[in-house]
């Protein structure tokens, strides 16, 4: 797992200041509306507050009872404006930076396709389809792709990568971002989205959350929170009337506090906190999403795609064992393979020198032999047996080509060289019927168990077999097991035969795996699981993944990727890491629990608040009552404050909470919840009989009522 | 509380637990349409109703035109029962010779019967006539029963079935229910009943000289029909003003057992069914347990709080080992009135042995409290069932976003449609107890019906209230219910009860059946562990009962502390 990066201090002035300014404006009421739970506390407030006004003018009631309950619960409704200020503070620092990146960008317009001719225009008036021209050190002006000419740009802006990366025209490396530097060479680009929509800008409305719109569960969770606020204002209302039978008359102040206490302001207030908490982690995590129902949606996925190249293996078949025929040994065939492997570069021929001299213990030559040259003395001292040769003057020098798929070297008469089982067959000249069948056999099994069997030769002699693999990454089985566990299956695309996929995917421990795939066939595969109800991740690049990243519920592209990929996508991974994926749905799940926790802990209060509200309103009509003040609070009117304080106190207490998130674990759903109940329901109706206890005799020493 | 008491309260919950899964599965395949062992006789019946009143019974409904099927059924069913009531006198077997009921008590009665409410305003043996009670009322303890049962149908196949657009055939529903589940065990019923002493005749009544030479008339009827499905319908409208409590309607201990037996089975049995046909039979058991956990705390705590008396009477010298005694039957005694007095609430059933009015403070907050949890444990035939679902909707809601995904209930997405539906239903009940409580308690003409100043006549209201929006039936007694006001309230309180709550509901079935069915991953947290009935129990006493915390505080719990502190009202 990657190092989870570090999330700025909660305690940054740099954020609190203009969030406690930004509370206030937030306490417009046209705001608040979209908030029911804290719509209601407003309101409730600014009655209260006018109540405590005519106390003062008229001398009537409890001043300074009222005075305190109003001050509260405007207190409340500031720490819900608060959480989301502080919430949203934390990417406004990122999108200014951006913002400056984007200001005052001039486009050099190209006058024809052909020539270099340009004039300069302000980067605003660019249309679609515009081609510019774009030369060292100076800023692309818009998103688009690269229709001629290569050149090292600098995305840093964007990725924080300092390393540049290529753009070149054609192929999946042609899409330029707006904003980002060209340091090297010159590029002609066309501009694909019209300014103002580019990624920068949408980049920057959703870390600022500008265009934030409620997400299904979001507008799920808020009709129950607005269905609970409806009931209690029920349940409040109807109390005057019974109270009134009864005997009491109980003031509209108490009925406005045991209103607030009882809906739930808490996961109401923290509620939009929560959600831009969790795009912001994204963030954090170099991941942008184009909306919040797709880091919902990350949380829910059933399966993930991905791709076997460089989210499971390394991405290159590696050395894996050196196979001899009978007569040959082990040494003879290690020292043949790495001689025939000098000359090739490929990471596979370094893997093979490597295999050699690493777990084989053979030399390597002090001189690399492509350095050397032909006809150079070169010490090859090489230990033991048939292969000692010393100094000797190499003849040839034949390095990998594509075309010939084998390398090796001519010296002292011996002609090694290593390739493609059919190349090396041919060399050989050895017919088809007089090949030995150790030889078969091991060719049969390395490609049995998902491997590709490479050739050695020495002249017209067959020495053995070497076993390429694609080598697992480590870690990668325990994370799928985690995934697993979590009810997450995955599923390994490769272009690789059935075979082959096979022998990985047992390896790598994947539940599923999709040999052969062409794009047809990802797009059918994820069809297939859409129809069965669930929900898949997948990541892509390319541009033919494009209609897989469009159909597939969360599609990651990879920043580095075409164009057309980042658009089909709605998340782009800025760092181009496909395993990426698995935080990507760890941060969706913590976004969930996150609301379900703070919900269940919210309306597991209102049990202890019950305790202290309900025998303070009817002490004197019944006496009897004191027995339900089982915390035993001062005077009815502390309690009633105490549980005002506590409701108003526990909002700034679970802020950090909010922003941070719940802790998740990689454990089965029923642990998780139980964990979570145990810690958030019990905990929930316990902690408010102490917390409200302590408010009560702080409120008590402090002579407040 | 004795050894006796909780070996005749264990006996019966066992009795309910042996008939639940055979029941259950008989049920299953009756509502599936597949042969049972009634079809040979059944069958051409059933065949012959759907012919008459031209009926395709292969056409299936979507949620809209079910539900539709079900209110002009109960329309219909309300304006005849209204007409009947009304017009008595002029219909035959009136032996009596009773007029017709005013129009107030006529719409209560109505509205109370088409509900399966079966609130009394009425004195059966001396305001009805024999086909009032036989046309009228005994043909609505079925069909009221029967449409719950059809509701809980449709629900329960919305989870069975995926992206369906139909929810099964409301006509269908309510004869296979009649036919096959009511009419058989309630001819059963009402037989052992008759053994066990119950009247069952068209004599209008006895006149008989007491010992002391007073003349005492003594009322007959068809009783043992009516009580069989009185319990089975979970109806609990009594042939007799006293309900159960009276020895002809329950004479005998066992008579009693038979009473809570039937009204229990049918509706467990009810909860075994869904699970069947969903294909989650231990989800129909997670319900069952819920149910069990809720309504054994239920009886233990009126057993308890009824056995250990009324300090201030054991203070005026009398024997605290006894209890309380007031307003029970020594034939059936504090035990087996515990029992009945939490079944009969947990269930929506509102027959009564005992006055519930006459319990202790804490022992009438009970009943109350279990009414006003949604008549969920395991609620009136079917009604129960989708309330049940309502809230296992809720529970995984949250619990659902605890472990990080979009929650779903046995493969079924809950998103903010059924979260709107849920949350409207659940409403329904506060705001028509509380509703109508606190307009009652305030209004002098309204207050003025109560038989008991103070604390308790509060209560008298707040159950009344409950009784009906829970459609439940029974009274706190005390409350002169029989006046404009009330007839007209309380009528309103069960519509809203019955229909308002129903309709959401409905919504929800036909919301959930058109989604796929998502296969179960380790990622879903199962709904069919101790651990979700632990969950689910919690949700249902917060979501469901929390709201009637402060009245309930100025009802029977401070009668509760007032005679712990040695005060009465």
């Amino acid at each position: 797992m990657s190092s989870k990066p570090v999330a700025p201090s909660l305690l940054d002035p740099a954020i609190l200041l203009p969030a406690v300014k930004a509370a206030f404006v937030k306490l417009d009421p046209r705001q608040l509306v979209r908030n029911p739970v804290i719509f209601v506390t407003e309101v409730v407030a600014a009655v209260v507050t006018g109540l405590f006004v005519r106390d003062l003018m008229t001398g009537t009631g409890s001043p300074p009872f009222s005075g305190q309950i109003a001050a509260w619960l405007w207190f409340t409704v500031l720490f819900a404006t608060f959480a989301e200020a502080v919430a949203e503070g934390r990417g406004k620092a990122q999108a200014d930076s951006l913002r400056r990146t984007k200001s005052e960008l001039t486009a050099r317009k190209l006058v024809s396709a052909e020539g270099r001719e340009t004039q300069s225009i302000p980067a605003t008036s660019l249309k679609v389809g515009d081609l510019v021209l774009v030369e060292a050190g100076e800023l692309i002006p818009g998103d688009g792709e690269v229709i001629e000419g290569v050149a090292s740009v600098n995305e840093s802006a964007i990725t924080g990568e300092s390393a540049p990366v290529i753009r070149e025209s054609g192929g999946d490396r042609s899409a330029v971002t707006g904003g980002t530097q060209v340091l090297s060479d010159w590029i002609k680009v066309r501009i694909g989205v019209a300014p103002g929509n580019t990624f920068v800008d949408r980049m920057i409305a959703l870390i600022e959350g500008a265009q934030r719109q409620k997400t299904p569960n979001e507008i799920a969770l808020s009709i129950l929170l607005s269905g609970l606020t409806l009931i209690f204002l029920v349940a409040v209302v109807t109390l005057w009337g019974l109270a009134g039978y009864s005997g009491t008359v109980l003031s509209v102040t108490v009925l406005a506090a045991l209103l607030v206490t009882l809906i739930p302001t808490t996961i109401g207030g923290l509620l939009s906190a929560i959600g831009i908490a969790g795009m912001d982690r994204l963030v954090r995590f170099n991941v942008i999403a184009t909306s919040g129902r797709a880091v919902e949606a990350a949380g829910d996925v059933d399966t993930l795609l991905l791709d076997k190249t460089g989210t499971i293996t390394f991405g290159n078949r590696m050395a894996a064992d050196f196979m001899p025929v009978p007569g040959v040994s082990e040494a003879e065939l290690a020292d043949a393979a790495l001689l025939a492997s000098l000359a090739d570069e490929t990471p596979e021929g370094r893997s093979i020198a490597a295999l050699a001299t690493g777990e084989f213990g053979r030399q390597a030559p002090a001189v690399s032999l492509p350095d050397a040259g032909k006809g150079e003395v070169v010490a090859l001292a090489v230990g033991g047996g048939a292969s000692q040769v010393g100094a000797t003057r190499i003849d040839a020098v034949i390095p990998f080509a594509a075309e010939t798929r084998l390398s090796g070297v001519d010296f002292g008469g011996r002609r090694l060289r290593k390739g493609a089982v059919d190349s090396i067959l041919k060399f050989t000249g050895i017919r088809d019927e007089n090949v030995p069948s150790e030889f078969r056999r091991a060719v049969d099994q390395v490609a049995r168990t998902g491997g590709t069997p490479l050739a050695v030769a020495d002249g017209p002699r067959l020495l053995g077999v070497i076993h390429l693999k694609d080598v697992v990454k480590p870690g990668i089985k325990e994370r799928f097991a985690a995934l697993r566990a979590m009810g997450i299956r995955t599923v390994m695309v490769t272009g690789d035969n059935p075979v082959t996929a096979a022998a990985i995917a047992s390896e790598a421990g994947v539940d599923d795996f999709l040999a052969e795939a062409t794009p047809e066939d990802k797009l059918a595969y994820i069809r297939k699981e859409q129809q069965g109800g669930r929900l898949i991740a997948m990541c892509g690049d390319g541009t033919n993944d494009a209609p897989a990243l469009a159909q597939a519920d969360v599609g990651v592209a990879m920043q580095t990727g075409t164009q057309a990929a980042r658009e089909a996508a709605n998340m782009v991974d800025l760092d181009s890491s496909p395993t990426k994926l698995i935080e990507i749905v760890e941060i969706g799940k913590q976004l969930l629990m996150t609301r379900g926790s703070l919900t269940t802990f919210s309306i597991a209060n209102d049990v202890a608040k019950y305790f202290a509200i309900i025998p303070a309103l009817f002490i004197t009509t019944y006496p009897a009552l004191a027995a339900l003040n089982v915390m035993g609070l001062g005077s009815p009117q502390s309690a009633i404050l105490s549980a005002v304080i506590f409701n108003a106190l526990i909002i700034v207490a679970l802020i950090p909470l909010a922003l941070k998130g719940v802790t998740y674990r990689p454990v089965g759903a029923a642990a998780l919840l139980r964990r979570n109940l145990l810690v958030y329901g019990l905990g929930g109706i316990l902690l408010p009989f102490a917390g409200i206890k302590l408010v009560d005799l702080a409120v008590n020493a402090l002579n407040l009522v | 509380m004795s050894i006796i008491g909780w070996l005749q309260i264990s006996l019966l919950f066992i009795a309910v637990l042996i008939v639940i899964k055979p029941l259950g599965l008989y049920m299953a395949r009756v509502f599936s349409g597949e042969r049972n062992v009634f079809s040979p006789i059944l069958g051409p019946v059933e065949r012959g109703l759907y012919l008459a009143a031209g009926v395709d019974p292969n056409k299936e409904q979507g949620w809209l035109a079910y539900t539709m099927s079900m209110l002009a059924f109960s329309l219909a069913g309300f304006a005849s029962l209204f007409a009947i009531l009304r017009l008595q006198a002029y219909l035959p077997m009136n032996p009596q010779g009773f007029a017709g009921m005013p129009s107030d008590l006529a719409f209560n009665t109505a509205v109370s019967f088409v509900t399966n409410t079966n609130w009394q305003n009425y004195g059966g043996e001396t305001t009805l006539s024999h086909f009032s009670q036989m046309a009228g009322l005994t043909v609505h303890n079925f069909v009221s029963a029967a449409t719950g049962i059809a509701m809980a149908l449709a629900v329960t196949r919305a989870f069975a079935r995926s992206n369906a657009a139909t929810v099964g055939n409301f006509w269908v529903d309510l004869t296979r229910s009649t036919l096959y589940v009511l009419l058989p065990i309630a001819v059963v019923m009402a037989l052992a009943m008759v053994w066990t002493g119950l009247p069952q005749t068209f004599h209008a009544d006895l006149s008989a000289t007491t010992l002391e030479g007073a003349k005492q008339t003594i009322s007959l009827g068809p009783v043992a029909s009516q009580e069989a499905i009185k319990q089975l319908g979970t109806n609990g409208g009594g042939f007799f003003n006293v309900n159960a409590a009276h020895p002809f309607e329950n004479p005998t201990a066992l008579s009693n057992y038979l009473n809570i037996f039937s009204m229990l089975s049918i509706s467990a049995a009810l909860v075994y069914t869904f699970g069947q046909m969903v294909g989650n039979r231990r989800q129909g058991w997670a319900f069952i347990a819920v149910t069990a956990v809720l309504l054994i705390s239920g009886v233990a705590v009126v057993y308890w709080a009824e056995a250990q008396g009324n300090p201030i009477l054991t203070a005026l010298g009398l024997d605290a080992a006894q209890g309380n005694m007031e307003g029970k039957e020594v034939r059936f005694g504090q035990a087996m009135t515990a029992l009945y007095a939490a079944v009969t609430t947990g269930l929506s059933d509102g027959g009564v042995n005992g006055m519930h009015g006459s319990l202790t403070g804490l022992g009438g907050l009970v009943p109350m409290f279990l009414m006003q949890l949604g008549e969920v444990l395991p609620g009136g035939v079917g009604s129960g069932l989708y309330g049940m679902v309502v809230f296992a909707i809720l529970a995984v809601f949250v619990a659902g976003l605890m472990v990080g995904r979009t929650p779903e209930l046995l493969g079924k997405k809950i998103e903010a449609r059924e979260m709107k539906y849920a949350m409207f239903a659940v409403l329904i009940l506060p705001v028509t107890i509380l509703g109508f409580t606190a307009v009652s308690a305030m209004l002098p003409f309204a207050v003025a019906s109560v038989g008991t100043a103070g604390p308790h006549g509060l209560s008298e209201i707040l159950y009344g209230f409950t009784s009906a929006a829970g459609n439940n039936g029974s009274a706190f007694g005390g409350l002169t219910g029989n006046t404009p006001w009330y007839n007209t309230t309380l009528g309103f309180a069960m519509l809203l009860g019955r229909f308002a709550y129903a309709v959401p509901v409905m919504a929800i079935a036909g919301s959930i059946a058109v989604k796929t069915r998502v296969p179960a991953s380790k990622g879903t947290f199962p709904t069919d562990t101790p651990l979700f009935v632990g969950l689910l129990v919690g949700i249902i006493l917060i979501l469901g009962g929390l709201q009637f915390f402060p009245a309930l505080a100025l009802g029977p719990i401070v009668e509760h502390f007032s005679m712990l502190a040695g005060q009465t009202f």
